[in-house]
């Protein structure tokens, strides 16, 4: 592909002696839609965390748009446009639906503390668009009558909804989803699946996801790559994986010959 | 213009005619003789710019505590640089400007906020190193820097060192007590309520979280910090030309700690309730000390409400057992985080 | 040249000795925290209140059992003498039943809440202490009774230059009987089946429940044995420095602390090791420099430490899952 959006080249990263990720190469071009599977601890998280800038890789390069983010501070490679939600979800317990969204405009603010005290007509101005930009997109997402609603009030499914919202609201050219559908029951979960879809579309944003339910990743994704401790056994289309040895043994268990 | 903005200013315009009725309307007293309010009230007065010196340290500390969840043991030390920088200031310029009401003044309110920056900067020095430890570390840093500020008081002569710091003009009034109350509680609210100041909260609630979306965690626990330290500076010089004399004992780890409860009283991430407490906190010894006298209770009870800081520490314990969240806490305490 | 070399000696002589001491609190911080993941702000006022026991059993203790022939005449004198270590023992045992009370009443209910929860009503324990403590005992500083007598040991010529040192009985006798209670507490803590529970508590609070450990008797113990230690410095301390006051805990407190810091919190060894090492230097700067600076240094070293190597010298960190 031409230049990707997202390229890990060889990343490795160690803690102490355990190798959680292990020269991983990874390549995502704009807008696509890419599946991360694998057993659990097979370092999927890790790869996120990675790529965030939460851990910092011991040897291999991360490059997001042609430039490094090893050893940038998380909030600065957000800026330059990766988002992400969590595997336990992290919304923001004390705000409000509406509040938690908000707080992800902070970084597109042209206006900071002076105008926050002053409050004069650009303030006012500026503070009106936050909550239009905030409104559109709890609308899109059938958010928008709990606004006021504390968040953790919500319903699971909502919660996990809302991360997604609070993401988008960074404007990301990746996003990158853990485990959108944990918990949720076989109906959420065909929602889930045409809710990222609908994302990918309306967003133009290219997605990484990490997911356990295969229907899931299987009825989404363009591509798939799939880890196990820590290193890429396999990579292909959702029909390629399905039929890959390595995959059903990395998964189920070597048969007994 | 903003509605916050009127009623700032319609307060300080009400601040102003109180304090000059306070100053210029006559009374009777006992012997018929024409005093002021203040002359004649001067005990009550007393208690009302204490409890104006108490909201400003209360409210900065709330924004550091209970806004931006960083836990600052040591907002003593930040009053203290703002007093005696500020006592500094107009005992060697005072006059400077000319010696007459208006310059004094003038050279008060300079020195009051030369002191705040003075304080903001120790708020700098410290909070870059400390912010990056969590919880029980980042309140033992802080109470070790409120420490290291008081020793360096106690060793610096110019300052007075172990004999205090004497002298200055009884510049304080209700008007600059109330009015810098009033400004305090404006620049924290309209800082919190806007968008920018989400961020406060977002770190407050989840660190991680909040750097995921592109909040930079280490400049708001920072700012926090600065604000809140230069408040307390402000509240120091206040202090320091209410009281005319200053000592380093008088800002060591017990009043940090007297700042703390009115902060965890008030319920942290509340302003009102912070106000609220302060008040309450700051007539609590007061009144304890009239029960103290009054001899028809039984002398143990006297001799409890004689040492006020035995039931300040029950209060505390039997508050985070029963209360946590304070009087008007928003935040749930009750339950473990996951 | 051995001018310079026997003062320096000497300072670390007297820096042991207090280190001794620091080194004791600092065992109960460590302790508790490795169990509870949580600084008992109010550890140093039991070692208060293990002094002020001492000051009201000592007299009754002396007069059951009489100073001892032995006082005076041999090289070590009150070694022996029962009335010192039943104090100690009484106090050690008052303090650790204290210390299982404060955490019974106050910090279990508080279990599951956030940490900085249960820091304020460490805070609002410590200060009920030092202030119910001015209370009861008076502000007025006390003076312990003489249940030993202290004097300078004399080191004899024939061990050369050495025998310029100053060393009191009371300095052997407090790192003496640190050692000998490190040592019992390492038994403890490595032999026994309480001390292993204590581990895999700190390791694991979940997985050691669900092992069949009984985690309320565990955190009791670790509170009681920490307490013991503490009360146990404060009986020691008070041989050598007679004057006792209700406020006498926090001083130390916060130093000890900021030993188990240094030692790495969580970690035994690294407090005894943080206790004697902040003994020393305050010795050295006491001795070498301006003695007003000696508190401030002290926190300037915690807050150095905590920067550059915040799990301190021999402890681990431990990372937040993302």
């Amino acid at each position: 592909m031409s230049e990707p959006l997202l390229d890990l080249e060889n990343v490795t990263v160690q803690f102490g002696g355990l190798k959680a990720v292990s020269e991983l190469s990874l390549r995502i071009g704009d807008g696509e839609l890419v599946g991360l599977i694998g057993p659990n601890g097979a370092g999927k998280t890790t790869v996120f965390n990675l790529i965030t800038g939460v851990y910092q890789p011991t040897s291999g390069a991360i490059r997001f748009d042609g430039k490094s983010v090893v050893g940038h501070r998380p909030y600065k490679i957000t800026a330059r446009g990766i988002a992400r939600t969590f595997q336990n979800i992290r919304l923001f317990s004390s705000l409000t639906v509406f509040d938690n969204v908000r707080t992800a405009c902070n970084m597109h603010l042209r206006h900071g503390i002076l105008y926050a005290l002053i409050r004069g007509p650009k303030f006012a101005a500026e503070e009106t668009e936050v909550a239009k930009t905030v409104m559109e997109l709890l609308e899109i997402f059938g958010l928008a009558g709990q606004r006021d609603q504390s968040c953790k009030s919500l319903p699971y499914g909502d919660q996990r909804r809302l991360e997604i919202v609070r993401a988008l609201a960074t404007r990301p050219k990746l996003l990158l989803l853990d485990e959108p559908a944990a918990g949720m029951n076989p109906t959420e979960k065909v929602e889930l699946m045409k809710l990222i879809r609908f994302t990918q579309e309306k967003f133009g944003c290219a997605v990484l996801l990490v997911e356990h339910d295969m229907k899931v990743v299987m009825g989404i994704c363009q591509r798939i790559s799939v880890l196990d401790y820590g290193r890429k056994i396999c990579e292909g289309s959702p029909a390629e994986i399905r039929c890959d040895p390595k995959v059903i043994a990395a998964y189920l268990g070597k048969e007994e010959a | 213009m903003e509605r916050s903005k009127v009623t700032l200013f319609s307060t300080l315009l009400l601040f102003g005619l109180i304090s000059f009725g306070l100053n210029h309307f006559h009374v009777a007293d006992g012997s018929g003789h024409a005093v002021t309010l203040i002359q004649k009230y001067s005990y009550y007065y007393d208690i009302l710019l204490t409890i104006g010196i108490n909201i400003i340290l209360a409210v900065g500390l709330n924004l550091v505590n209970g806004y931006t969840g960083q836990f600052s043991l040591g907002h003593a030390g930040f009053m203290a640089a703002g007093a005696y920088a500020s006592s500094w200031l107009t005992l060697s310029y005072g006059y400077s400007l000319g010696g007459g009401a208006f310059a004094t003044t003038f050279a008060f309110v300079i020195a009051l906020l030369l002191g705040g920056v003075a304080a903001a900067f120790s708020g700098l020095l410290v909070g870059v190193p400390s912010l990056r430890l969590k919880g029980d570390y980042l309140a033992i840093v802080t109470l070790g820097f409120n420490e290291i500020i008081k020793g360096v008081i106690q060793n610096c002569d110019a300052l007075g060192a172990q004999r205090g710091l004497g002298g200055m003009a009884p510049s304080t009034n209700f008007f600059w007590t109330y009015a810098f109350g009033a400004v305090t509680v404006y620049v924290v609210l309209s800082l919190v309520n806007s968008t920018y100041g989400r961020g406060f909260l977002a770190v407050r609630d989840d660190e991680i979280a909040a750097e995921a979306m592109g909040i930079n965690t280490t400049k708001y626990k920072v700012l926090a910090f600065v604000l809140g330290a230069f408040f307390a500076g402000i509240a120091g010089g206040i202090y320091a030309h209410f009281k005319q004399f200053i000592h380093p004992e008088g800002f060591n780890f017990m009043k940090s700690v007297d700042v703390v409860v009115m902060v965890i009283l008030g319920g942290m991430g509340s302003t009102a309730g912070v106000c609220v407490a302060a008040a309450l906190l700051t007539i609590l010894p007061e009144v304890l000390r009239y029960v103290s006298h009054i001899e028809a209770l039984p002398e143990w009870l006297r001799h409890i409400a004689e040492n006020r800081m035995i039931l300040y520490s029950l209060l505390l314990i039997v508050l985070m057992l029963t209360r946590p969240q304070g009087l008007f806490g928003a935040v749930n305490l009750k339950r473990k985080k996951a | 040249m051995a001018d310079k070399l026997l003062e320096f000696l000497q300072q670390l002589v007297n820096g042991l000795s207090q280190g001794s001491i620091y080194a004791l609190i600092a065992l109960g911080y460590t302790m508790v925290f490795g169990v509870l993941r949580f600084i008992n702000f109010a550890h140093g006022d039991v070692y208060m209140l293990g002094a002020f026991a001492g000051f009201y059993f000592g007299p009754k203790v002396t007069q059951l059992f009489g100073r001892g022939a032995a006082a005076g005449s041999m090289p070590l004198g009150d070694l022996l003498n029962p009335a010192a270590w039943v104090t100690l023992l009484v106090a050690m045992a008052l303090c650790a039943v204290i210390g299982i009370v404060i955490e019974r009443l106050c910090y279990r209910p508080l279990r599951e809440r956030p940490k900085l929860t249960v820091l304020i009503t460490a805070i609002g324990v410590s200060l009920f202490l030092e202030n119910g403590g001015q209370y009861a005992f008076g502000v007025d500083p006390k003076s312990f009774p003489e249940i030993i007598t202290d004097r300078a040991l004399e080191i004899p010529e024939s061990w050369g230059k050495i025998s310029g040192l100053t060393v009191t009985l009371s300095q052997v006798l407090i790192f003496g009987v640190t050692l000998l209670l490190m040592l019992v507490l390492r038994h403890i803590v490595v032999k026994t089946r309480m001390g292993m529970a204590m581990r895999a508590l700190s390791f694991n609070p979940v997985a050691a429940q669900l092992m069949g450990i009984n985690i309320d008797v565990v955190i009791s113990f670790t509170f009681g044995l920490g307490s013991a230690l503490a009360g146990a410095a404060g009986i020691l301390t008070s041989m050598q420095q007679p004057s006792i006051d209700p406020l006498m805990g926090v001083n130390a407190g916060l130093k000890a602390f900021v030993a188990a810091v240094l030692g790495g919190i969580g970690n035994l060894q690294g407090a005894a090791l943080g206790g004697l090492l902040i003994g020393v230097v305050e010795a050295l700067v006491v001795g070498y420099g301006n003695p007003t600076y000696r508190d401030p240094i002290v926190f300037g070293a915690l807050i150095v430490i905590l920067l550059l190597k915040p799990t301190g010298l021999l402890g681990a960190s431990e990372r937040e899952k993302v």
